[in-house]
């Protein structure tokens, strides 16, 4: 079933990059993403068929990854035809393989076993995805993919180093050198300290620079900023939780090492950074893409601070991971349709977005409201559950900080959008406009922003059950 | 053997002086690719039995550390047309001054660790840490965008030298896993450079700067 989840996209990848037709090729995005999320769940329902080889092993956390953007991706698949179709000047190929692509790598992620495939997935995903910033080919777009392939490349690279160290301190505990999640695991009592904790330091820098956690996070306004609202939506949703699952493999060996004490503090302390390092940026920012890359700074630092809280915030912290990664699809493509209405995604230029299009800018306003925690969205559910740990581990302190840097968020991210999105339009001809709501652009919004009510109001006894699961795995009461 | 082993690591250190005191970017390219061939012989001589996918391991990192991707970067080289890095952030003096400073942190950051008893009498953790520091050296101080992707693989040779003292951990597939993604990740760099070039006429980092707060 590995081998299917991760080939079949690699397959479609390829298929797409020699099809010659430029107005067909989209349709390849859906064809591969409706598969591959049936095989997923199909991989969910049937435990079985969750174990390939020692390799290859779908475990709790990574079901709920690949879940996650597998559904992230069926709906941004969809919005992408109809965005291609009006894009139809540019030439889709690399970003129809590239995207399609992306779906394998992040299914290698979650599947591999060992820590070294592991990381080998984590670069393949920034990979794929460093040509999906440049789909614009203009100055800024070079520049943004510029700054994100050598800081992510270097991130990952003491990643790399952070690994080694890891397998070095098992073969100094007098284990074998291993990098095999099951047997570090079971040997974590022995790893030799002074080595373990170094490769925890490496290895949290390295996939926090893929999450994007500050002081590490420069990447990402420019990234966000400047590709398609629909990559967006794929690098805030899913690239931020692979890099974030790869994080949680490393943070479960040293949880089982004993060293939970010892992370705690840094993960708290980098949590809040990068919580009020997106609270300062986003005070007089008018670029909407870039302050939503703010918000996926400050996620990152949300989901941080709840592994750093420890077990009692375990299950808010991956709940959270879902409802970050569905809600940051409706943002991203929503404001992806405001951009095109009006040419600009600065809020000097874009006023009067729900009366110009009642749609995207209904479903933007929602969305906003949902991601700073407003019940009864999903966001509320998960940061609700963390605030409950922070205070069952009797951290106060930190609860208050959390508080109080959620609440700047808000008031930071609420002045520029809502300016954006109230008052009359400055175009004066509505029938003049290129682009205006359709089914098909907001078709799949719709839907995602159906999920993020759902799981606000309800959570679904088999994704609970998954939770738990999860939870329990990574040893925490269910 | 651990002789010879010292010996090639000590050339190895020696070629990060070279990287960091040359000024024309061509060169530094030829010490990148002799540093690869050296860097592929380092596992043949550290593991005693030698097997087919030892030889083949090895092989591979010899074609793509010291001959592909040395290769492709001077192709970019040529058609960007730069020859020099003209005025780093730092000059060539400063540059080796802070590379010894580097290599001397690296030998004492070694002293400090406890290290398995057999690698205490080789050089790699230290040559491994120095690499990794040049890397990160270059990489920070050179504006030319080629430059900086040197650095970056100076940066994985490093890390492929920590990595020889744990063949055992690292299957073939996971090996060739790793190569094949510094070679992809730099292939996708030098095709960035290629447009960087194109719509900036430079390869000057410094022109990226439009995208700030």
């Amino acid at each position: 079933m590995a081998f299917l989840l991760i080939f079949f996209p690699l397959l479609m990848a390829g298929a797409a990059a020699i099809f010659k037709s430029n107005r067909w090729r989209p349709l390849f995005l859906p064809l591969t993403a409706l598969p591959q999320l049936f095989f997923t769940i199909m991989v969910l329902v049937k435990p079985e068929l969750a174990v390939t080889n020692s390799w290859l092993v779908l475990d709790p956390p990574g079901k709920i990854v690949l879940l996650l953007v597998n559904t992230l991706f069926l709906f941004c698949s969809l919005y992408a035809v109809s965005y291609l179709q009006y894009r139809k000047e540019r030439d889709n190929r690399v970003f129809c393989a590239c995207l399609i692509a992306f779906a394998g790598a992040v299914s290698l992620v979650t599947w591999s076993q060992h820590l070294a495939l592991m990381w080998v997935a984590i670069e393949a995903t920034t990979l794929v995805t460093a040509p999906l910033i440049y789909f614009n080919h203009n100055q800024l777009s070079i520049e943004a993919m510029w700054k994100y392939l050598l800081i992510s490349s270097v991130g990952i690279a003491l990643a790399l180093l952070g690994t080694f160290f890891m397998a070095y301190s098992s073969m100094h505990g007098g284990k074998e050198a291993t990098l095999s999640y099951v047997t570090l695991l079971k040997n974590a009592p022995h790893l030799s300290k002074t080595w373990l904790h170094l490769s925890f330091i490496l290895l949290f820098i390295g996939y926090g620079t893929k999450m994007g956690l500050a002081p590490m996070h420069t990447w990402k306004p420019d990234s966000y900023g400047e590709s398609p609202g629909i990559i967006g939506a794929i690098l805030a949703g899913g690239l931020t939780s692979c890099a974030f699952l790869a994080f949680l493999r490393v943070y479960h060996i040293c949880h089982a090492a004993g060293e939970f004490a010892y992370m705690s503090k840094t993960l708290v302390f980098m949590g809040l950074i990068s919580m009020a390092t997106a609270a300062i940026f986003m005070v007089g920012q008018r670029d909407l893409k870039r302050m939503l890359a703010y918000s996926s700074i400050e996620h990152m630092g949300i989901v941080t601070l709840g592994l750093g809280i420890g077990t009692p915030a375990l299950f808010g912290t991956l709940l959270h991971i879902i409802s970050n990664g569905l809600t940051k699809g409706v943002l991203f493509l929503s404001v992806g349709n405001i951009h095109r209405a009006f040419g600009s995604k600065n809020v000097d230029r874009v006023r009067g977005a729900i009366r110009l299009l009642p749609f995207s800018g209904t479903l933007f306003l929602i969305a906003f409201l949902a991601i700073t925690g407003s019940p009864p969205f999903a966001p509320f559910v998960s940061i609700f559950a963390i605030l409950n740990g922070a205070f069952e581990a009797e951290k106060y302190i930190t609860a208050g900080l959390f508080l109080m840097f959620l609440l700047l968020v808000f008031i930071g991210m609420g002045a520029p959008i809502l300016k954006a999105l109230q008052g009359s339009s400055p175009v004066p001809n509505r029938e003049k406009m290129i682009f205006r709501d359709t089914i098909a652009s907001c078709g799949p919004i719709i839907g995602l922003m159906v999920l993020v009510f759902i799981l606000g109001v309800y959570i679904p006894v088999p994704l609970s059950g998954l939770l738990n699961d999860a939870v329990h795995f990574l040893g925490g009461q269910p | 053997m651990t002789n010879i082993i010292n010996t090639l690591l000590v050339l190895i250190l020696v070629l990060n002086f070279f990287s960091l005191g040359s000024s024309r970017i061509q060169s530094i390219i030829h010490t990148v690719a002799i540093q690869g061939v050296l860097l592929g012989f380092l596992p043949l001589l550290v593991h005693s039995h030698l097997n087919i996918w030892l030889l083949l391991a090895s092989l591979t990192a010899i074609v793509i550390k010291g001959i592909l991707i040395p290769n492709m970067m001077s192709r970019a080289l040529r058609n960007v047309q730069i020859k020099k890095e003209v005025e780093p952030l730092i000059g060539i003096m400063p540059s080796l001054i802070l590379g010894a400073i580097a290599t001397t942190f690296a030998l004492l950051f070694t002293s400090q660790m406890p290290l398995v008893p057999e690698h205490n009498d080789k050089l790699i953790v230290p040559a491994a840490i120095a690499t990794m520091l040049t890397g990160f050296i270059l990489l920070t101080t050179r504006f030319k965008a080629l430059t900086q992707v040197i650095g970056y693989l100076i940066l994985e040779n490093g890390i492929y030298i920590f990595g020889i003292l744990l063949l055992g951990a690292m299957p073939m597939v996971v090996e060739m896993g790793v190569l094949l993604d510094v070679f992809v990740a730099i292939f996708v760099s030098c095709i960035i450079i290629a447009k960087i070039n194109k719509s900036f006429s430079s390869m000057d980092t410094r022109m990226l700067s439009s995208l700030k707060e």
